[in-house]
């Protein structure tokens, strides 16, 4: 049985209150400082790819963690929004600012649309028709002209000189991923303590049962998907602009969406500091393996491995054993 | 013109192969509520048995059919002790990401052994030809094939002790067991031949296209598409959405460039599921 | 006194099967209805129609004026209609508080977090489960299972609730406490729809009963003249021990 993280019952703070609100606020602090402090240009590109997947992992966590469905084609976000921004960008001229919101909205109003489509599929239907998402998306990308087709697009180094030339360009890039990243954190520490999170953790415990106790569950899934697509968008938006290039290959790859779907239940699926820990622990294994010669290849193995040794011994993740051996920590943490 | 009536009845024939492989996800799912993320992997580990058995040990091609099946079934006991045994009576999510991690592991190892790179088996037979179009022997052959297994699977389900004790289970777990079936057991020889039928079913496809390791996940959408059109834990709704599939995608080709195929399926796959969501064809229970 | 729920002819079939066919009958506001049959009567099936679980194929539900046929189960929930299930459904990670609040959130009274819980509290005060609120629902026992469902559903506030045999599997003591409960919610207003098979139980809470039989409504009336109704004597005279029971013996 899953343990599920759910709001402790006697709150009388308000979410500011609250001791995680200021963990996650230190977590960002130790993001933004650690590599500034130093100028550490390599600690900074792990931390980002670490942010990366939290961002991705957090807002999977959402569908995944709070409402039970498996998006299995969650990469469609990040791939589409890093399209967006580096189409608006590169041919459009926009500024960054601008080009990453629209990216954000228009991403998550197709995801409204869509959701409201396939989340009335249950179950196995729900998580393949994501694939397919993907995978129509990908085929759209492949055959469209002004996105480049299947050799994508190359970004001119001009762009960044908007953001004071490449060097510093990279950094403020950084920040703002850190600043997607805590956004996320908030955003799934906020739904869960409201309304609207009770309302999808009831979805995820029965969805029947749910609608019969008044949940309107069509409207909350679809909601909850559109919020889950924004906000990794944006990060596919910063993340496409860094790499000054982008194909669909890469953009829609859905290796990246399934080790965020690892990295949720090796956290601890609906808990909030769950994704954050899984993405911290699981980067920390991915960077071993691929250092390693025999293993290099066997990625997919050693995550495929993981996943199906939570499902079967610990399927609440980390979290989950923490909160088994330590019961205080839910005061603090979530 | 013919033309295109000749692509809808080659369409046909192959999908008769698709309803074959649906035959084996839409059993587990009928008797155990659970959907087998393998099921592709299966499919594949079917055809890469007929390339090795043909090639490294010049088995007759045809006659991997049943070694095929054995093997599928073998291995389906095992996927099922791993994965799905603990899963069972769990919320659906469970197995989903249990049978989904398994095959992570089974695709990652076969293409890090084995690489990404097409197989082919050739398989000389003469086809049948109407005027310009030669329907290809191994079309024909593998649909023939399939009707024979799914009578044989007809034959199994309906008229032995075993085949009633799976559908037993299927519509009741705990009365069935309640009566003396032991349960566990029947539901992991289930798994087994619905694994099994995944196995063959890729053999088939192997004696009619080439692929590579990778293949797995077109041929486990055109299954889970015949499935939507099909309906759940029915073997004749499989049999004749995989023709329905065939048909479409007889259609299809003579006008359509193949990298949109699959988008087209999958769009078929959303549509009939939001539309009917007990399938099409589904037989009703009453 | 107008009636809180009319059903009008309500009809459905599944495939081949006639499970309820053209039922009527009303409920008026303050009363218990009870509603009895021989198993596989359609008693359960006429619930999934009410609160929308099951589309019916013909006839209209109308609760508190407003005609509900056909309408999603969640906005039957927020006109003010509750229901438990014959089996418990709880939402089993969470605590009895969480269960409750849920209920509380999303039903009549569309309540914000912090007054849901308090309602909650009253909720599983009523049923006495308030000393285990944060329980998770999963160890919970069978008995403790059955209050939560029905604690769930007062946090609603509901003005119909609808009781899908609460007494089942209970020993005499818990079943004792339970109509101590149902009589307890009918006094603060609440008008009760009852399904149940033990028939001391629903023959003393009930104002009235609706006996069904094969989906069709049998006899309507007071408990003593539906006891005494030799129609539905003969519908359960295949359980001469229900049967014995229907007379108090």
């Amino acid at each position: 049985m899953t343990v599920l993280q759910v709001p402790a019952t006697a709150q009388r703070a308000t979410l500011i209150g609250r001791p995680f609100f200021w963990i996650i606020a230190l977590v960002i602090a130790v993001f933004a400082a650690a590599p500034t402090i130093g100028n550490d240009v390599e600690l900074r590109e792990s931390l980002l790819l670490a942010a990366v997947y939290i961002t991705l992992a957090s807002n999977l966590n959402i569908m995944l963690g709070y409402c039970g469905y498996i998006n299995f084609g969650s990469i469609v976000f990040f791939g589409l929004g890093g399209y967006i921004t580096v189409y608006l960008l590169n041919t459009r001229g926009w500024p960054l600012g601008g080009a990453l919101l629209a990216a954000g909205f228009a991403v998550s109003a197709l995801a409204l649309l869509f959701g409201l489509g396939i989340l009335r599929l249950r179950g196995a239907f729900f998580a393949l028709s994501t694939i397919g998402i993907n995978e129509a998306v990908q085929a759209f990308a492949e055959n469209f002209e002004p996105w480049g087709g299947s050799a994508g697009i190359y970004l001119s180094t001009e762009l960044f000189q908007p953001l004071g030339g490449p060097a510093r360009a990279l950094w403020i890039i950084y920040y703002l991923l850190v600043g997607v990243m805590g956004l996320s954190l908030y955003l799934s520490y906020a739904i869960k303590n409201s309304k609207f999170g009770l309302g999808l953790l009831a979805i995820g415990q029965n969805e029947d049962a749910a609608g019969v106790l008044g949940v309107p569950t069509p409207f909350y899934k679809a909601i909850a998907y559109s919020i889950s697509a924004f906000l990794p968008a944006i990060a596919g938006g910063l993340y496409f602009f860094k790499s000054a290039f982008i194909q669909p290959s890469d953009a829609f790859d859905l290796t990246l969406s399934t080790e965020a779907i690892v990295i949720v239940m090796l956290g601890g699926q609906g808990s909030i500091a769950g994704p954050a820990l899984g993405a911290y622990l699981y980067e920390e294994l991915r960077g071993w393996l691929l250092t390693s010669e025999t293993f290099a290849n066997f990625q997919l193995v050693v995550a495929g491995t993981l996943l199906l040794a939570i499902v079967l011994f610990t399927p609440g993740g980390l979290m989950g054993w923490l909160y088994g051996r330590w019961p205080r920590l839910r005061k603090v943490l979530e | 013109m013919f033309g295109v009536f000749a692509s809808i009845v080659d369409g046909i024939l192959v999908g008769a192969v698709y309803g074959l492989a649906a035959m084996g996800i839409t059993l587990i799912w009928g008797v155990m509520d659970v959907v087998n993320l393998t099921h592709g992997t299966l499919i594949v580990a079917g055809m890469f048995a007929l390339y090795i058995l043909t090639s490294a040990l010049g088995v007759p091609i045809y006659l991997t059919l049943l070694p095929i099946f054995v093997g599928g079934f073998l291995l389906g006991l095992a996927l099922y002790w791993i994965a799905v045994h603990r899963m069972v009576g769990r919320p659906p999510l469970m197995s989903l990401l249990s049978t989904f991690s398994v095959n992570l592991v089974l695709i990652g190892i076969g293409t890090a052994v084995w690489g990404t790179r097409l197989f082919n088996v050739a398989v000389t037979l003469p086809g049948v030809s109407v005027e310009r179009y030669t329907f290809p022997g191994t079309h024909i052959l593998a649909a023939v094939l399939t009707a024979a297994i799914a009578g044989a699977l007809y034959l199994f389900l309906y008229s032995t002790r075993l085949g009633k004790a799976i559908r037993a289970v299927a519509n009741n777990r705990e009365a069935a067991e309640l009566v003396g079936i032991p349960t566990t057991r029947v539901l992991s020889l289930a798994f087994g031949l619905g694994c099994a039928l995944a196995c063959v079913s890729g053999m088939l496809i192997g004696t009619m296209f080439p692929f590579t390791l990778l293949s797995g996940d077109t041929y486990q959408l055109k299954s889970f598409v015949v499935t939507a059109l099909g309906g759940l834990g029915n073997p004749t709704g499989a049999l004749l959405g995989g023709i329905s599939l065939g048909l479409i995608e007889g259609l299809e080709t003579p006008f359509m460039p193949v990298s949109w195929t699959l988008v087209i399926e999958f769009a078929i796959f959303v549509a009939v599921l939001i539309a009917f969501p007990s399938g099409i064809f589904r037989r009703r229970r009453s | 006194m107008t009636a809180l729920l009319v059903v009008e002819n309500l009809t459905k079939r599944f495939g081949g099967l006639l499970a309820v066919d053209k039922l009527s009958f009303d409920i008026e506001t303050h009363e218990i209805l009870g509603l009895i049959g021989p198993n596989g009567a359609g008693k359960s099936t006429v619930f999934n129609l009410v609160n929308g679980v099951f589309a019916a194929d013909e006839g209209r539900v109308v609760f508190d004026g407003h005609d509900v046929t056909g309408m999603p189960p969640y906005r039957i929930a927020h006109l003010g209609l509750a229901r438990t299930h014959q089996i418990v459904q709880p939402l089993t990670a969470m605590t009895v508080l969480e269960n409750c609040t849920v209920g509380a959130c999303f039903g009549r009274e569309n309540l914000s977090i912090s007054r849901a819980r308090e309602a909650a509290r009253e909720a599983a005060e009523l049923v006495d489960l308030a000393d285990r609120l944060s329980v998770t629902a999963a160890q919970l026992t069978i008995a403790g299972k059955k209050r939560l469902e029905l604690a769930r559903a007062l946090s609603a506030r509901p003005t119909l609730l609808l009781l899908d045999e609460v007494l089942a599997g209970l020993n005499p003591t818990e079943v004792e406490h339970m109509i101590g409960v149902m009589r307890r919610i009918r006094e603060r207003g609440v008008t009760i729809l009852i399904i149940e098979h033990l028939m001391q139980a629903i023959m003393s809470l009930s104002d009235r009963i609706v006996v069904l039989n094969s989906g069709r409504k049998l006899a309507e009336g007071k408990p003593a003249e539906v006891a005494n109704n030799p129609a539905v004597v003969e519908a359960y005279l295949g359980d001469p021990a229900l049967a014995a029971e229907l007379h108090g013996h």
